[in-house]
């Protein structure tokens, strides 16, 4: 093989892989998008989310989140995830620790309406700014990036797309009751999870794998993890888990699924929480953050409006060895006037004294002296 | 491993004749794209491969390799080290004289697969090291070391480690991910200490960059 001869690896690679759009267009189910090397993207059902991870959820991949026992902002993400996979007519199947999952459906969010959330995007910016323009009159040089960084895509062209790929989701108000349930949605207990054989999916679930395989379509799934309480059979059960994982993401990347699992990484010893991570095909994690701290609040701007943060560790790759990464890594999690999620990249505020404020809005914020809260 | 052309620095660093290799790396640095790269010489050399895929399906490996061959998948330890044979076996049929490489992706998930009996892990791993020296076989291992940076569970590592020839481990950077940099990688070879060549260079220290087809390698500051 030509290519074989590459030791000395000059520049590109000698052919380009093409997504074959004509052949793929036919068969498209809505709401996957395509993209390079043979790439299928679900939503996430966070319009930001998707275009930080490069196009959203791949399919066939496992996505994990590690939560902060503070606070359950993933379910946030969780009940996004959910609601577009709803909207979308892709059968969810959905697994938790509470005692009736069916409930959980309850809280999904329903579509915002476009209007107005369109007018909303193209002026996030700008009322933001023009709230604060009597102060932030020396500020606003540094405050470039912001604003040009993130309008880069034309608000038209966006529109268009979010209503076939991603909504926004108000979360104050339910999802309807008619799209759920016209779904097909799963909901397992999580007795039936937790087994002490080996291999915890033939035996707990028999139709388990039927269902999979039926469902040709997309799947949204969703785990919680159970907290042990029993000290004896915590050590097996780590094993099962994460051997319930593994075959969990063979059987996804078998079917056209999704699988979204949240997991506190506390609860997990170190090594197995490590364990986890490597499976994680993009492995996400959200940290709360206080209501008042005022050191952040000095070191952020736009703090008052933070929930928390998201942290990107891993973004999946199809087909290629080439690792993902992405300008920005930390974004903050802000609930827009309470009723959408967006995420922004975190923006260090100018600091007063010597040094001089640090242009580079990036990641910045892990190396401040107080930077305990940061750090992930 | 053969001497391959390349002149960079991991092929340096690894020289030939070492027969068992260990990959380690962690989450912020994977170190896939080192096996793709020995799997690459490996079968370059005119030699055969087999691979026990367990991290990935077969079809990510054949579209970053382009065509790589092999691999082989059981339940159990013991057929599976049955089939590893009859696949050299195999191989060794018709007028091959290449060497065959077995490697394995990754050492965490076969423990996963055995449940967590590390011996069961350890005694299947040493009955692969005496393919080496039985039937002109190397080894490469790829496991994930921060898995093992507490408490329990430490045994396999450090066990790999001591029967390696060569241990080449990718770590991120200090300063975290960056575009052009994609982590470090330090190489020990042992294979120069038991020479006892002491001009040699026995550990080195190097900064990667991992691209589709492969990878840059370039001490920290010089970029080419």
């Amino acid at each position: 093989m030509a290519a074989a001869a590459g030791g000395q690896t000059v520049g590109r690679s000698s052919f380009s892989r093409a997504a074959a759009p004509h052949v793929a267009s036919s068969s498209t189910a809505a709401g996957v998008k395509l993209g390079p090397n043979g790439a299928a993207f679900v939503s996430s059902g966070i319009p930001d989310l998707d275009r930080i991870l490069g196009g959203g959820f791949l399919i066939g991949s496992v996505v994990m989140i590690m939560e902060d026992s503070d606070a359950p902002h993933h379910l946030l993400l969780l009940r996004s995830f959910m609601a577009q996979g709803v909207v979308h007519k892709q059968p969810l199947l959905f697994a938790g620790p509470m005692k009736e999952p069916r409930l959980f459906l309850g809280t999904l969010p329903a579509v915002a309406s476009s209007k107005e959330d369109g007018r909303q995007r193209g002026m996030g910016a700008g009322t933001s700014s023009d709230g604060r323009t009597s102060d932030e009159a020396l500020r606003i040089a540094w405050q470039y990036k912001k604003y040009f960084g993130e309008e880069k895509t034309s608000h038209a062209e966006h529109r268009d797309n979010k209503q076939e790929f991603s909504n926004d989701f108000d979360l104050r108000k339910p999802l309807e009751r008619h799209l759920l349930n016209a779904q097909n949605i799963e909901s397992l207990k999580k007795e039936t999870l937790l087994v002490s054989s080996r291999t915890v999916v033939p035996h707990s679930c028999p139709n388990f794998r039927e269902k999979m395989v039926e469902m040709r379509m997309l799947d949204g799934l969703l785990y919680n993890h159970y907290v042990h309480h029993n000290a004896d059979t915590l050590r097996r059960k780590d094993w099962d888990m994460v051997s319930f994982i593994r075959s969990l993401k063979a059987m996804v990347r078998a079917s056209n699924a999704v699988a979204v699992i949240t997991f506190p990484n506390t609860v997990l010893s170190s090594s197995f929480c490590k364990r986890w991570q490597h499976l994680a095909d993009t492995l996400l994690s959200i940290k709360a953050i206080p209501d008042e701290d005022k050191e952040l609040a000095k070191l952020l701007t736009g703090y008052q409006d933070m929930v928390g943060f998201l942290h990107v560790h891993k973004v999946a790759q199809t087909n290629s060895q080439v690792p993902v990464i992405l300008e920005a890594s930390t974004f903050s999690l802000k609930l827009r006037k309470r009723r959408s999620l967006v995420l922004e990249r975190l923006n260090q505020a100018p600091v007063d004294g010597s040094g001089g404020p640090s242009l580079d809005a990036s990641g910045s914020c892990s190396s401040s002296s107080q930077g305990s809260q940061l750090d992930f | 491993m053969e001497e391959y052309g390349g002149g960079d620095f991991l092929s340096e660093a690894m020289g030939s004749g070492a027969r068992v290799v260990v990959v380690e790396d962690r989450v912020e640095a994977p170190g896939a794209f080192a096996l793709h790269l020995l799997l690459k010489r490996a079968l370059a050399g005119g030699g055969a491969a087999a691979l026990l895929a367990l991290a990935q399906p077969f079809s990510h490996y054949d579209r970053v390799l382009r065509g790589a061959k092999g691999g082989a998948i059981s339940d159990s330890f013991v057929r599976l080290y049955g089939d590893i044979q009859r696949a050299i076996d195999a191989s060794r049929t018709g007028d091959n004289t290449g060497r065959f490489t077995l490697m394995i992706d990754d050492v965490s998930l076969l423990e996963v697969a055995a449940g967590g009996s590390v011996d069961d892990v350890l005694d299947f791993l040493h009955y692969c090291v005496t393919l080496t020296s039985e039937m002109n076989c190397s080894l490469v291992f790829l496991i994930h070391e921060d898995i093992y940076s507490s408490e329990e569970g430490v045994g396999v590592l450090l066990h790999l480690r001591y029967i390696a020839d060569l241990v080449i481990r990718a770590a991120p950077l200090s300063t975290g991910l960056a575009a052009d940099v994609h982590g470090q990688l330090s190489v020990v070879n042992k294979c120069t200490f038991r020479e006892q060549r002491l001009k040699a260079q026995r550990i080195w220290n190097f900064h990667f960059r991992v691209k589709e087809n492969g990878a840059d390698f370039f001490y920290p500051g010089s970029r080419h």
